[in-house]
């Protein structure tokens, strides 16, 4: 059977295959190449050793915009999956309108980063200006709150549904087990909820923590970057000194930051996929 | 024991029931401002109910309507979307069932390949994808489903690859047995099969593809072509001073249709999520 599939590759893979180079491989590669070159088009294109790199290592800027991402993934990965783990306990506890509860929760997800950022950005500057605050980009700490405040609304509905489906897959009898031996509710959430919704938490921290780091359009819209770059992350960083600049050598040094990104993205996603894959048990 | 149960099971609903409301809140707020006049839109009046002096019924829906582009963007929107889910779907589930079946190097390394494109972030890639679009004039509403189709194609041949390892040989054998040929044995006996996988990816790439901002805006021929997530983007950073009105019914009209698809496929929605999370 597989020699009479193999034949028919042509049909099967190629289709995707080759929209997956047009689409991938190619500007991946092409990316590469140009972090070590200096150019305004990608025709021409000047070899530059590593001076893009000597470059970004030294842009404060950037060094900035790592930290305040880093900051920002930490405290809101945090604080999603603490309370989207609160949440799904309690819509697991069989009470009324559960159903209700979940479809509300769930509901942000479904609107873009874009129009997110603004509606949160009138909300929240007219929260600010009745408290006679400054408003949200003239403030990069408000920004940043503000940013954790709309990630905290956008995502803890979609790691509520992955955890309720983890909890609703812990067999009763574990818990009734737990229950006639005369573990006491904190016990059991320690010692057999948790442990047994670690695949939940692998893919909810995985993908929290990517989102967070790669996060975009949510910053974008809301504060834009301002004041003067405070509130920039990495991903809006790399896109402002590619477009938001005149001069022949930013392309260069932005493709080279896009590269350092893409990296510190893949190591973020090994480390923690790891960390918490040895945590796991098996069922 | 069941008394304090109880006790705690209802302070449980009620502050959920106020987490609710929290959560609804900014997208009624946003509800309630398209139906006010301009003048009663600012920072100071923004959370009062329309009154009567101020209701500006669907005056704003009608200027949005008109004029904008609003309409245009929302078609092309429409047209990307679902050219590109329908092309990832067919063209991605074969690529998959073929990398299952087919146990060489190169299937195995282009497995791989496809995980490892799920992790790069976009902007590794958007200078270099937007010139290739251009030169390869993928740069209109049309022809930009290949670029999504390249691009989109790491999750659901990741997500397909899931589901089919569990696809019994035994049923693709019978039919091939029967004289179906391998593209016959895809579409009548595997595609059938796999419906609840079609049904998640298709539910997750949509949900990116509505509201994608970047890719569009880099590839798009900006002049000419505008989706939903520019149209919005476009009319709150160019013109100084924004007309919120149609604004917001603008963002209304926007949202309305996702809550409404939302409402009527809740179901497989948060199933396919859920789905798409185990195999994540």
């Amino acid at each position: 059977m597989e020699k009479a599939i193999k034949r028919y590759w042509p049909i099967f893979v190629l289709p995707t295959f080759a929209a997956f180079c047009i689409g991938f491989v190619y500007p991946f590669l092409q990316g590469l190449y140009l972090s070590f070159c200096k150019f305004i088009t990608v025709d021409n294109a000047t070899f530059n050793d590593f001076k893009n790199y000597l470059y970004v290592f030294q842009d404060a800027d950037f060094g900035h915009s790592f930290w305040y991402t880093a900051g920002f993934t930490v405290v809101s990965t945090v604080l999603i999956n603490v309370a989207a783990f609160a949440i799904a306990l309690a819509l697991t506890r069989k009470i009324r309108g559960t159903n209700l509860f979940r479809s509300v929760f769930f509901m942000p997800n479904l609107i873009g980063g874009i129009v997110l950022g603004y509606i949160w950005q009138v909300l929240l500057n007219c929260v600010l200006s009745l408290l006679e605050k400054p408003l949200l980009s003239l403030n990069a700490t408000y920004g940043f709150w503000g940013l954790i405040i709309l990630m905290c609304w956008q995502q803890i509905g979609y790691m509520m549904i992955i955890y309720i489906a983890g909890l609703q897959s812990i067999p009763e009898d574990y818990l009734e087990a737990a229950r006639i031996d005369g573990a006491s509710e904190r016990t059991i959430l320690w010692r057999i909820k948790i442990p047994n919704v670690m695949p939940s938490i692998t893919i909810c921290m995985f993908l929290t923590l990517t989102n967070s780091f790669k996060l975009f359009d949510q910053n974008l819209a809301l504060t834009g970057g301002d004041p003067n770059h405070a509130s920039e992350m990495l991903a809006l960083n790399i896109y402002n000194t590619f477009y938001a600049r005149a001069g022949a050598q930013w392309k260069g040094y932005g493709q080279a930051k896009a590269v350092i990104f893409c990296l510190l993205v893949i190591a973020l996603s090994c480390i923690q996929l790891r960390a918490t894959r040895s945590k796991e048990v098996q069922q | 024991m069941a008394r304090t149960e109880r006790i705690k099971n209802r302070i449980l609903t009620v502050v959920l029931g106020i987490l609710c409301v929290a959560w609804i809140y900014p997208v009624v707020m946003i509800l309630l401002n398209s139906l006010k006049e301009e003048r009663a839109i600012s920072t100071s009046s923004i959370f009062q109910l329309p009154a009567s002096e101020t209701f500006a019924g669907l005056q704003n829906y009608i200027t949005a309507l008109t004029s904008r582009g609003f309409l245009s963007a929302f078609w092309y929107s429409l047209v990307i979307t679902v050219t590109s889910v329908v092309l990832i779907l067919v063209c991605c589930s074969m690529c998959a069932w073929f990398i299952t079946r087919v146990k060489t190097w190169w299937t195995k390394a282009l497995y791989y390949l496809f995980v490892f494109s799920m992790v790069v972030p976009f902007q590794m890639l958007m200078f270099t994808l937007s010139s290739t679009a251009d030169k390869l004039h993928l740069n209109n509403p049309y022809n930009i489903c290949i670029i999504y189709l390249g691009f989109g194609a790491g999750l659901a041949v990741f997500m397909f690859c899931g589901f089919m390892k569990y696809v019994p040989l035994e049923l693709e054998e019978a039919s091939m047995i029967d004289g179906c040929g391998p593209l016959g044995t895809f579409f009548h006996v595997v595609l059938p099969v796999t419906k609840p996988t079609l049904i998640s990816v298709g539910i997750l790439e949509t949900m990116w593809l509505w509201n994608d901002y970047l890719l569009p805006y880099l590839v798009l021929d900006r002049k000419k072509y505008m989706t939903i997530p520019i149209l919005i983007q476009y009319f709150r950073g160019s013109f100084g001073k924004v007309e919120m009105g149609p604004m917001m019914a603008s963002i209304m009209m926007t949202v309305l249709p996702i809550i409404i698809v939302y409402l009527f496929c809740q179901k497989y929605i948060i199933k396919g999520v859920m789905a798409g999370a185990v195999k994540g």
